[in-house]
């Protein structure tokens, strides 16, 4: 029954009927959850004892880097996906999920970047957290540019496949960057394994943060793969009825 | 699981191996080229020649600092060693007495001309009026 289930869900016409039915109970969910945790990150959250009022930038610097490798990470999956079951709507996730990437990744390090003055002092360092970070953003823009040079859709989603994948080394080292070499940028204060370092009446509201971002850009993600599947399918019968 | 499926498994992990593998070697003989900052102790033993400009981190050690017309003076310490700095111009606002710092400038005779002094926070964030209670 779940392979009947997969096997219905990955046919391009199901997926873009079911995301139209869905779509507009995740979107307003997450946006009531993001603008709660906003105005309760932002004005009910009391400052912070070393930063003052400058760490809440917080509440969307953190959400946009956790988003920016967590898509990378839906990128390498729907790639593996693709080159072993030969999955077409995974091949028009991965080219959906990258422009989303390259955002979340350019919000994550302008964030930052006006974190920092205030609080380093500078707004742009070399260290191995930001440098990763910055490769990251590269990487999106380059599989973004690499997929729009080719004419034959069908190579370019292997080779970008294959890209991605051996790209995905770099999401790990950003993760541990903060840990294996002397940076700028402290180390994480949300782990799976400790206890976190950050005042329960800061962690809830950037947690809700965290969910509702997450649900907006799955929304986004939602919306892009639906242009994919109609750019891509656009002779077929079905998506003249759709449309 | 038929056999061209499994065929393209093995491919992709041996792509992931290749890959993992080869960014490994490169990180691992870059190693502490990759660090940011040296701390004091790592300082000690090295021979830096004056000329070349340097990142040195570590706490400021607490009741060094001493501001003197603009310079300001203080010592950072990784608790093992330290080393005594003099900067001329504005530190960031983090700047204090037992917090991070790191500073870029050139050691002469053991002591760090500075050119540029940011300050480094940690990983903690906790309302001001919350008593710090040292469980860890």
């Amino acid at each position: 029954m779940i392979k009947k289930f997969i096997h219905q869900f990955a046919s391009p016409k199901t997926y873009l009927y079911q995301v139209s039915r869905f779509y507009k109970y995740i979107f307003y969910f997450s946006l009531i959850i993001y603008i709660i945790s906003i105005i309760w990150g932002l004005f009910f959250t009391p400052e912070d004892f070393v930063q003052g009022n400058s760490y809440r930038i917080i509440y969307l610097h953190v959400p946009a880097s956790f988003l920016s490798q967590t898509l990378y990470l839906a990128m390498a999956i729907s790639s593996i996906t693709y080159l072993i079951w030969r999955v077409k709507l995974a091949a028009y996730l991965i080219i959906a999920i990258a422009p989303i990437g390259a955002m979340t990744t350019f919000i994550a390090l302008i964030s930052g970047s006006i974190w920092g003055i205030p609080t380093w002092g500078t707004w742009w360092q070399w260290d191995a957290r930001i440098t990763s970070t910055l490769i990251l953003f590269i990487m999106y823009l380059g599989l973004i540019s690499l997929h729009n040079s080719f004419s034959n859709h069908e190579k370019a989603d292997k080779l970008l496949s294959w890209l991605v994948i051996v790209g995905a080394v770099n999401i790990p080292i950003i993760k541990k960057s903060v840990d294996w070499w002397s940076t700028l940028h402290q180390s994480a204060s949300i782990t799976l394994t400790d206890k976190p370092s950050i005042d329960p009446v800061m962690l809830y509201p950037l947690i809700g943060s965290i969910v509702g971002f997450f649900g907006l850009v799955i929304c986004l993600v939602l919306l892009s793969s639906k242009y994919q599947i109609l750019h891509r399918e656009k002779n077929k019968s079905w998506v003249k009825d759709y449309v | 699981m038929n056999p061209i499926r499994k065929k393209r498994i093995y491919s992709i992990l041996f792509v992931l191996l290749f890959s993992v593998s080869g960014i490994s070697l490169i990180l691992y003989s870059l190693n502490s080229n990759l660090d940011y900052f040296f701390t004091p102790t790592e300082l000690k033993d090295r021979n830096i020649p004056a000329d070349k400009r340097i990142k040195v981190g570590g706490m400021v050690l607490s009741g060094s600092v001493e501001r003197i017309s603009s310079s300001i003076f203080f010592v950072i310490t990784d608790y093992e060693n330290s080393i005594k700095v003099e900067y001329e111009g504005i530190v960031p606002d983090l700047f204090k007495e037992d917090s991070g710092v790191v500073v870029l400038g050139n050691l002469r005779d053991k002591i760090l001309y500075a050119e540029e002094v940011l300050a480094k926070h940690d990983e903690n964030y906790m309302p001001p009026n919350i008593e710090i209670n040292d469980d860890n």
